[in-house]
């Protein structure tokens, strides 16, 4: 019987400490869609030390970019990045929330121009980190509920 | 400051500082004689306004054309969309790329939110908001400003009443963000299901004032210097059975008016459905025409500094 649910990678990035449940969207957020050559492994309700469960995503022979990833803060403010070469850890950062989100969520306002047949991604500005508060750009909406509108 | 009008676009009231707004009401006062026929001014002549209204619209849509026309200038565009490439599925993006190559100026009321912040975002003229959906109207708080200012001198100090739909009413939501950096007191009175919504309460604190909140328009009318009404709106109601118990809660009429200040201005950015009676008409409260004739000078101000006529 092996020791390990999942085994380590060799190179690639893993992302750790995800809030519990989100390790989904997660994946819709760094675009892990079609277009992938190499395994990902999503680990759900995973115990944790710090937080009581996790998720764990981890993508092999990857190395994703940290500005991408700090989208993930959206969703998962704890969330940690490991850059894994040759089976070590070779980077670790723990992501952050930027100042401008675009392209990755719609509007919570049904009455925005941004959700209808119009060539613009929403935008957004993030007015507050802790609780995540953002703001339309086009609309003016307050979204709080950020899970609930990813793409 | 003033040298930062010309090609801006007027997407909302939060673009502009109180000394720009001051600026504009400033101007729109010079700009009255004109408006009203008795001089003549060739200010704009020759630049031309593209006006594309996708929802109905009577004094907004004239009062740009009157504004622009009164300074020599000249309109076109469509005030419905249903003849227009719009009914063919064009997207807005699109038609106002192509509006963007005609005119000097762009108006514009959709039904979306965020639309106008849409158009500056394709238009490389710059686009006015006449009003997007439930959101912003700016030019509209911009003449009921100056309407208050022509009537009591000053905004600041004065008591505004704010009564009717504070929910949906787009207009509301700019002019008692407006009226609180001018320094204005703010009551607002709605039935709860109406009552101004959270974002813009908060707002409103973070300029250091502090509004009633009433359900019940007899307990604060006697101490009001301005009663701005609003009407009820059909069309943003997603349930005719609501519409209906809240339609004709607070009418505004003679007996309503017993225990009033003289000097109560009563103000509706019209259409009135009943909100205020016509018996209010004749008597030395109501504004409201002079109002929707404010209109004119004030949208006239903010053409001529957009399109760099003014200064």
């Amino acid at each position: 019987m092996k020791e390990f649910k999942v085994t380590p990678i060799r190179n690639g990035t893993v992302i750790d400490h995800i809030s519990v449940g989100m390790a989904l969207k997660v994946l819709k957020i760094i675009g892990v869609k079609d277009e992938v050559s190499s395994t990902v492994s999503v680990l759900m309700h995973v115990p944790s030390k710090k937080a009581g469960w996790k998720d764990i995503v981890k993508i092999e022979d990857r190395e994703l970019d940290p500005k991408e990833l700090d989208r993930i803060a959206l969703i998962s403010p704890n969330a940690t990045i490991n850059i894994i070469r040759d089976y070590n850890v070779a980077e670790k950062f723990v992501v952050e929330v930027p100042n401008v989100i675009k392209g990755i969520m719609e509007c919570s306002n049904p009455g925005c121009i941004t959700n209808k047949d119009e060539p613009v991604e929403a935008e957004f500005v993030v007015e507050s980190k802790k609780p995540i508060t953002l703001r339309c750009v086009y609309c003016d909406r307050i979204t709080t509920d950020v899970a609930e509108h990813i793409r | 400051m003033s040298a930062g009008f010309k090609g801006m676009d007027v997407v909302s009231i939060r673009d502009f500082s109180r000394e720009q707004i001051e600026h504009v009401l400033k101007l729109a006062e010079k700009m009255v004689p004109i408006a009203k026929g008795e001089e003549r001014s060739v200010l704009l002549e020759g630049h031309v306004l593209g006006s594309l209204f996708y929802e109905p619209s009577t004094r907004t849509r004239l009062s740009f054309d009157a504004a622009m026309t009164r300074l020599g200038g000249r309109v076109l565009g469509f005030d419905q969309p249903a003849g227009a490439s719009v009914a063919k599925g064009e997207t807005l993006a699109d038609t106002i790329r192509m509006v963007d190559s005609y005119s000097d100026v762009i108006v514009l009321r959709h039904p979306q939110e965020g639309a106008a912040r849409l158009a500056a975002h394709f238009a490389s003229r710059p686009i006015i908001n006449a009003g997007d959906g439930a959101g912003q109207h700016p030019t509209q708080t911009m003449l009921d400003l100056f309407t208050i200012r022509k009537e009591k001198k000053k905004v600041e100090g004065n008591n505004v009443v704010i009564v009717g739909d504070l929910k949906y009413g787009r207009t509301v939501h700019s002019l008692s963000e407006a009226l609180a950096m001018f320094g204005a007191d703010l009551t607002f009175v709605a039935p709860p299901s109406l009552q101004i919504p959270k974002e813009h309460l908060k707002q409103i604190e973070s300029l250091g004032r502090k509004p009633r909140i009433s359900g019940s328009l007899e307990e604060v009318i006697k101490d009001a210097d301005v009663l701005y009404v609003t009407r009820i709106q059909k069309e943003r109601f997603p349930d005719p059975a609501e519409y209906q118990k809240v339609a004709g809660m607070y009418r505004i009429d003679l007996p309503m008016l017993k225990d009033v200040k003289r000097d109560l201005m009563i103000m509706h950015p019209l259409p009135r459905v009943g909100e205020i009676s016509s018996e209010v008409d004749a008597t030395e409260h109501a504004k409201y025409f002079d109002q929707a004739f404010n209109g004119v000078p004030v949208r006239m101000a903010l053409l001529g500094l957009i399109l760099g006529g003014l200064k």
